[in-house]
């Protein structure tokens, strides 16, 4: 990861946020309940950082991710963004026209390179569409634009002709980082980008996202369940849990001394690549708890070693503990958790 | 009773397109001892998913077996239809012949990545399991589905006498695997195949399956063939590994040695490639790369001579590795690897 700017106020910062789909029953279509996928999340990411998001099924981080860049309307909250262009604007609450100028500068690249590419169109189609929209450029400008991308991405400019069957896993993921270039933003959602791949291929997209991201100065909300990737990748690490953010902390601290239970079993789940037989393994029970009927209190109550009577009765505020360390736990202050120091030790 | 459950030897499993030849599997020999595990590491591409469709003779049109043996070497239960000699060569069985059928789903089961896919959408779960059982042993419907809410149980679904009911839709992704394993678990096979069954899965989930799988296989003392991608999933459940690439085994020997003593050039690459939770422990604030192989999975049309890998390969002898195919060198107990660089 590249140094974060020096620039003393974030790029992105995302308030109270919320995303609930209704449950609809009945002939009449009444709201019986809300899915609550996102509910209250709070977080703000510097120039040039990459912030790390993960969690399970179901935990809302990729429907954060989606509301964050308006491909889905929040609920309520503000996402306050430092356009290039328009300047500081709540992304939440622009109107169409404002959102065209942020859709240049705050692109997001998918996890299935199988289906993210319209099979239908060409190489330069697919990178091209996005500044055609936007009337950014035309004619031989657009091919050259698109030649300059698809040559900063790893791929040859000669292919541009190509569909996307002619490629593989990897070279489509490079597609769609190029589509996500394009239009020259400042701002990248990257929903599970190398999940899909094979190990070899992860490393190559992984470096890839690192050399853009200090040639062109971008920012980066990476989104995954892999914490072997965010450890790497991420500056800054937060995890979600069935809509709630529960843990934030720079990735040193988080991996080191993780201080909400389900982040330690998060960890303690990983199956490292390593033979010696594992003494202090966290196992969770249970499954993970249902959004659109959760449990009272603390979501995570029902799964936790650790939970008391506070903790089926009330909902623990998202605090400060450490500088830049925060978390969602009643016990957080007294609980001495498993970090990546005592799991690498067996 | 012999050690080896299965001898797999020189297997070439090809499919013949319009557009050339796929060498799928290309000469592989592998040896699956009774009531162990053995893991299959290697990317897309290599064979692995075919190498085990090919032993349950499941291997679609075009493909075809070419050549080799599969040597099953058998013990004859009480509960079978029938008795089967105590080998056999899967490859010389006819697919859909009674021989094949006695095996497949009740010798030698198979779980897959996608539990969705392995299961009908339309029938419950417990309909899906009694047939297997009502298929291979002689009980009436009452008496399977009382086997199968045993077998539910036995692989921890929470509530199995309503969970044999439900549709698979109605179950999360982790406890459709877990009817999945039932289902194949509940012949008592000798052999489990799984192809990446929990990729699909979310971490903690998977290390309760992987968890619930290392307890089966000792409850039920049968052998494992895991099949993955993922090198941590290996080192968790494997005690023998074999290392594929393009249809072929490059290395094996045991767990230990491939983690702390890898030989061929694609397994040491692999290893190096995959980004690793103690790296966290050395950070600093560069920006740290992670090493990469170069180029890509070649074409599968495409039939290089000599050494598969030599084009991606860091150690490449020119003149040796792009000409001679290398043959397989037994380097120590039990470690084989298929590499010109340890030729003497």
């Amino acid at each position: 990861m590249t140094n974060p700017a020096n620039k003393s106020e974030p790029l992105l910062e995302v308030q109270d946020l919320k995303k609930y789909f209704p449950i609809k029953r009945g002939f009449f279509k009444r709201v019986v309940g809300h899915v609550k996928a996102v509910d209250d999340i709070n977080l703000h990411i510097m120039e040039g950082e990459t912030l790390g998001m993960v969690g399970e099924s179901g935990c809302g981080k990729t429907t954060a991710g989606r509301s964050i860049m308006r491909a889905i309307t929040p609920s309520s909250g503000k996402v306050m963004f430092r356009d290039p262009i328009l300047g500081l604007v709540d992304v939440a609450a622009l109107d169409d026209k404002d959102l065209m100028h942020v859709r240049r500068s705050m692109r997001m690249i998918f996890q299935d390179p199988y289906a993210s590419l319209n099979p239908r169109m060409t190489i330069l189609d697919i990178v091209g569409a996005p500044l055609r929209a936007m009337g950014l450029f035309h004619g031989k400008q657009l091919e050259d634009r698109v030649a300059e991308i698809l040559d900063l991405v790893g791929l040859r400019p000669e292919y541009m002709r190509r569909y996307p069957h002619a490629f593989s896993g990897g070279q489509r993921q490079r597609i769609g980082i190029a589509r996500a270039l394009a239009p020259s933003p400042t701002f990248i959602v990257c929903d599970e980008p190398v999940s899909a791949l094979d190990v070899s291929v992860q490393a190559q997209i992984l470096n890839l996202l690192q050399d853009l991201q200090g040639k062109l100065g971008l920012t980066y909300l990476f989104v995954a369940h892999d914490l072997s990737v965010v450890a790497h990748i991420c500056n800054r690490v937060s995890v979600m849990y069935v809509g709630k953010m529960v843990e934030l902390a720079p990735t040193r601290d988080l991996f080191v001394s993780p201080l909400h239970p389900y982040t330690e079993a998060l960890m303690s789940a990983i199956p490292l690549p390593d033979p010696r037989p594992r003494t202090k393994r966290v196992l969770l029970s249970g499954e993970v708890a249902n959004p659109a009927s959760p449990p009272s209190g603390c979501y995570f109550h029902p799964r936790c070693s650790y939970c008391q009577d506070i903790c089926k009765t009330e909902e623990p505020a998202f605090k400060e503990l450490t500088p830049g360390h925060f978390v969602k736990c009643h016990r957080a202050a007294e609980l001495n958790l498993t970090g990546v120091s005592e799991i690498l030790e067996h | 009773m012999t050690e080896n459950l299965i001898e797999i030897k020189n297997l070439r499993t090809y499919f013949h397109l319009a557009e050339g030849v796929v060498r799928a599997v290309d000469g592989v020999d592998l040896n699956i001892k009774r009531k162990k595990t053995l893991g299959i590491v290697g990317e897309s591409g290599c064979g692995k998913s075919m190498m085990s469709l090919s032993l349950l003779r499941l291997v679609p049109s075009p493909g075809k077996i070419e050549g080799g043996e599969i040597l099953y070497h058998h013990t004859v239960h009480e509960n079978q239809d029938n008795a089967l000699s105590s080998v056999v060569d899967i490859t010389k069985l006819d697919p859909m012949g009674k021989e094949m059928r006695s095996i497949r789903g009740n010798q030698i089961s198979m779980v897959f990545q996608e539990p969705m896919t392995a299961m009908s959408p339309i029938l419950t779960i417990g309909r899906q399991i009694t047939e297997v059982i009502t298929l291979h042993q002689k009980v009436n419907q009452a008496e399977a589905r009382n086997r199968a809410i045993e077998m539910l149980a036995r692989v921890r679904m929470p509530k199995p006498e309503r969970v044999i009911d439900d549709y698979p839709f109605q179950l999360s992704g982790g406890m459709r695997q877990r009817a999945v394993i039932a289902m194949a678990l509940c012949c008592q096979p000798q052999m489990l195949i799984a192809d990446e069954p929990t990729t699909a899965l979310d971490v903690t989930t998977e290390a309760q399956i992987l968890q619930l799988m290392r307890d089966l296989q000792e409850e039920f003392g049968m052998a494992i063939l895991y099949i993955t991608h993922n090198l941590g999933v290996i080192a968790e459940i494997a005690e023998e590994v074999a290392v594929m690439y393009l249809g072929k085994v490059v290395e094996q020997t045991d767990v230990k040695s491939i983690f702390y003593q890898p030989l061929h050039p694609y397994t040491r690459a692999l290893l190096q490639s995959i980004p690793q939770l103690k790296d966290v422990l050395l950070r600093h604030d560069d920006a740290r790369r992670l090493q990469t192989i170069k180029g890509m999975i070649p074409d599968p049309y495409q039939h290089l001579k000599g050494c598969p890998f030599h084009p991606r390969c860091p150690e490449a002898i020119l003149g040796v590795c792009d000409t001679v195919e290398p043959k397989v060198i037994q380097m120590g107990e039990g470690h084989i690897v298929r590499c010109h660089l340890y030729d003497k």
